[in-house]
């Protein structure tokens, strides 16, 4: 069976798709990197879209739940590299990914997850000295 | 072509912007076509456990484009009203396919029977 592979980077999961997700497999994958997640305890996840062109409101909703579930396992999920038409006819269709992070490309990406990491990091820190003083 | 399950949703698409880039189509126009398209299909496999899907390229005046049919024998929509407001579904989708489609499309006609099924036509122009 055909499956998009999700490579393992130091804490961040990392996945392109190549090819236009038909329901099942974008379903697969879905569950398959919320497992993930789980079993490397990853703290981010990025998805490379440059080559979809294609998101209807059913890959729509997958995005969204991959970064509804990732979020509950405290892991940030960032979509990268959407095609401009793609973007224009997502917000036309009235689907704007709410809750999704977005950035240009894998670079930036990992610019954004790497930053949204050192602050959650940065805050629990911040607990910590306050609860010391205490 | 016929549309029967899930894979077909796929090559349907290609099949749909092969015929858009044909007539010179832009990318943006056909991303919102495919797109638009792709919401239908789903709609028919979802409801009506899929249907015929018809592709032309029509012509008006100077003015080429793509017209897509969508024809099933599902059950049918008792309020296409109701059916074409946004995050509506009677299903537990997020409601976005018919008026979703619709926004995305230059013309978009529905016509269904409580019963007997439920066609779609939409239009989408090169330039439109």
């Amino acid at each position: 069976m055909e499956k998009i592979p999700i490579l393992r980077m130091g804490r961040f999961l990392l996945v392109t798709i190549q090819v236009d997700l038909y329901d099942r497999l974008a379903e697969n994958l879905e569950s398959d990197l919320v497992h993930m997640v789980r079993k490397t305890g990853a703290r981010g996840v990025l998805i490379d879209i440059s080559a979809v062109s294609i998101i209807d409101s059913f890959m729509g909703r997958i995005l969204g739940n991959i970064a509804m579930m990732t979020k509950v396992l405290d892991a940030e999920t960032v979509v990268v590299g959407m095609q401009p038409a793609v973007a224009i006819t997502l917000i036309e269709l009235g689907l704007p990914l709410k809750g999704v992070h977005s950035a240009l490309n894998v670079e930036r990406g990992m610019e954004l997850l790497r930053s949204k990491i050192a602050l959650q990091d940065g805050e629990s820190q911040d607990d910590d000295i306050y609860h010391s003083i205490e | 072509m016929s549309i029967l399950k899930e894979q077909d949703v796929v090559p349907f698409r290609n099949r749909v912007k092969e015929y858009a880039v044909k007539t010179g189509m832009g990318i943006v126009n056909q991303t919102k076509l495919i797109t638009a398209a792709s919401e239908l299909v789903r709609n028919m496999l979802l409801y009506a456990k899929g249907g015929i899907a018809l592709i032309e390229v029509v012509s008006r005046g100077r003015e080429n484009g793509i017209r897509l049919t969508f024809a099933d024998k599902g059950p049918g929509i008792a309020d296409i009203k109701l059916a074409l407001k946004d995050g509506y579904s009677s299903g537990k989708s997020l409601g976005l396919g018919l008026p979703g489609a619709k926004r995305l499309v230059s013309e978009f006609d529905i016509q269904s029977q409580v019963g007997k099924g439920t066609t779609v036509t939409i239009i989408k122009w090169k330039n439109g």
